[in-house]
């Protein structure tokens, strides 16, 4: 083992493999964490309807995506695995280094993950229902554009973070669901700041090098809409 | 009531200006570590609260509390809340911290240097944190309805509940806490809900003991620790605010 200090860079040099599924938005926040810092993976696709044994062994309580594995031991919950790389690998933060700034992206990030799934109730739902869920998103999203983005390139500042890799998860994902819904709910008008942050993190090469193809995501949301419709499953994961 | 506080406050800054400027050197750090100055805001059966009353208090931080009218919210709730207007909010210099687990994780990483609440292996830190998810995930919400919920509902929230907390009993395993030798986060985001357990078992008349008898000697573990009793209700207590709540539902 050695010194301290190279015991630890052996430890960073230990396998890693990512289980996710390719349109998820939460694989996506640990794609982007991995490519952003360099770390070089091995991706495994799962299949949701028929999970692998070695998803089902390595996140037993809750059997989502994504599971990050690190030297055969197992992270799971996106944003927990967001933590845990960036305490493993410290170059190219993804979170400020004040503690009362590093409790800001937190708190936005663990907002986004609770209000975040209002937008995939729009998805499997229709009438009143989905009239509640659509003013529910325009909430977040208002809440998001008065109180998270004021004067700020990005959640976290100048650089993008954790809290942006949430976010986009929503962002992007809402633009498809617009689309297949035939709605919109983020106009340039009423959100100014967040359409700026939109344009900011496209701009970034890891985020547009690594979004899912639109075509597919709209085929792919579609398809989930004519078939939740049908019968009352939940579209979320990880 | 806010205005008082803010001229307290005022004064207790002009006080320590005098003073710094009478004391030697030496006493000046001893001075500067009594500027830290933070407030919690707080509502005293809240879990969420407690958490942070415990960190606290094992850090040994002095620290002025608020207690919350939760149908009347503060000014200084509000203005420091504004997105979810909930407590607990810690005030540190000025400055709001908002969501308890958050709050936890900056109390550890400001006051580092006494009791520390994670371990500093990224593998152990990561699996706390994602027990301290699951206990928010679970308790609160199925708790709620185990008290709230009748027949049918309140079977199943009941069968839920215990199915948690076997799982964390399986996580405590055979450790004196979830920390390990001591008490880590895990313990501290979990032990508040144990005050509630009376309210869980009269309204729904079953034993959390019976069920899980490791899991509660824990927590009579945990309440071993002045900084853990002293900083939790009584039970009963919380018991008549939850049939005062229940009234007032028309429950």
């Amino acid at each position: 083992v050695g010194e301290k200090g190279s015991h630890i860079d052996l430890s960073k040099m230990e396998e890693v493999k990512l289980f996710g599924t390719c349109l998820s938005p939460y694989s996506y926040r640990v794609i982007w964490a991995l490519k952003l810092k360099g770390i070089p993976y091995e991706y495994i696709e799962e299949d949701l309807s028929n999970k692998s044994p070695s998803l089902l062994q390595y996140n037993p309580v809750h059997k989502k995506i994504p599971v990050f594995v690190h030297g055969g031991k197992p992270i799971c919950e996106s944003l927990v695995i967001l933590e845990y790389i960036e305490e493993t690998w410290p170059e190219n933060p993804l979170l400020p280094s004040d503690p009362h700034d590093k409790a800001i992206a937190r708190f936005w990030a663990k907002f986004v993950d609770d209000k975040g799934p209002i937008i995939w109730t729009m998805v499997r739902t229709t009438g009143e229902e989905q009239e509640k869920a659509k003013k529910d998103t325009l909430e977040m999203l208002r809440t998001i554009e008065e109180h998270a983005l004021v004067e700020k390139k990005f959640f976290c500042g100048e650089r993008i973070g954790i809290t942006d890799f949430a976010f986009i998860g929503v962002a992007y994902w809402l633009e498809a669901i617009e689309d297949i819904l035939g709605l919109k709910l983020l106009e340039e008008d009423s959100f100014p700041r967040l359409h700026a942050w939109i344009k900011h993190f496209k701009q970034e090469p890891i985020i547009r090098e690594n979004l899912p193809n639109r075509e597919e995501l709209f085929a792919f949301l579609k398809r989930r809409r004519e078939k939740l419709l049908a019968s009352p499953l939940s579209l979320t994961a990880g | 009531c806010w205005i008082s506080g803010q001229a307290l406050l005022g004064s207790s800054r002009i006080i320590f200006s005098v003073l710094i400027k009478n004391l030697r050197e030496r006493d000046l750090q001893t001075v500067r570590q009594m500027e830290d100055n933070v407030v919690l805001l707080d509502f005293w059966p809240s879990s969420f609260g407690m958490r942070v009353r415990i960190a606290l208090a094992e850090k040994g931080i002095k620290y002025e509390s608020h207690e919350e009218n939760l149908l009347d919210k503060s000014p200084l709730l509000v203005e420091m809340n504004p997105v979810h207007k909930l407590i607990p909010v810690l005030i540190h210099n000025g400055k709001p911290i908002c969501e308890s687990l958050i709050i936890l994780q900056y109390i550890d990483e400001v006051w580092h240097d006494k009791s520390p609440l994670l371990p500093s292996d990224p593998c152990k830190r990561s699996q706390a944190r994602f027990w301290a998810d699951y206990i928010d995930k679970k308790i609160y919400s199925i708790g709620k309805r185990v008290m709230m919920g009748k027949g049918e509902e309140q079977e199943v929230a009941k069968k839920e509940l215990i199915e948690c907390l076997k799982t964390l009993e399986g996580e405590l395993g055979d450790k004196l806490y979830f920390g390990g030798e001591t008490i880590g986060l895990v313990d501290v985001a979990l032990v508040p809900f144990y005050t509630w357990f009376y309210s869980y078992e009269t309204c729904g008349n079953f034993s959390i003991e019976a069920e899980c008898p490791k899991l509660v000697a824990w927590a009579k573990r945990c309440m071993e620790r002045e900084t853990i009793s002293k900083s939790l209700p009584d039970p009963h207590k919380i018991y008549s605010f939850v049939l005062q709540l229940k009234q007032k539902l028309g429950k």
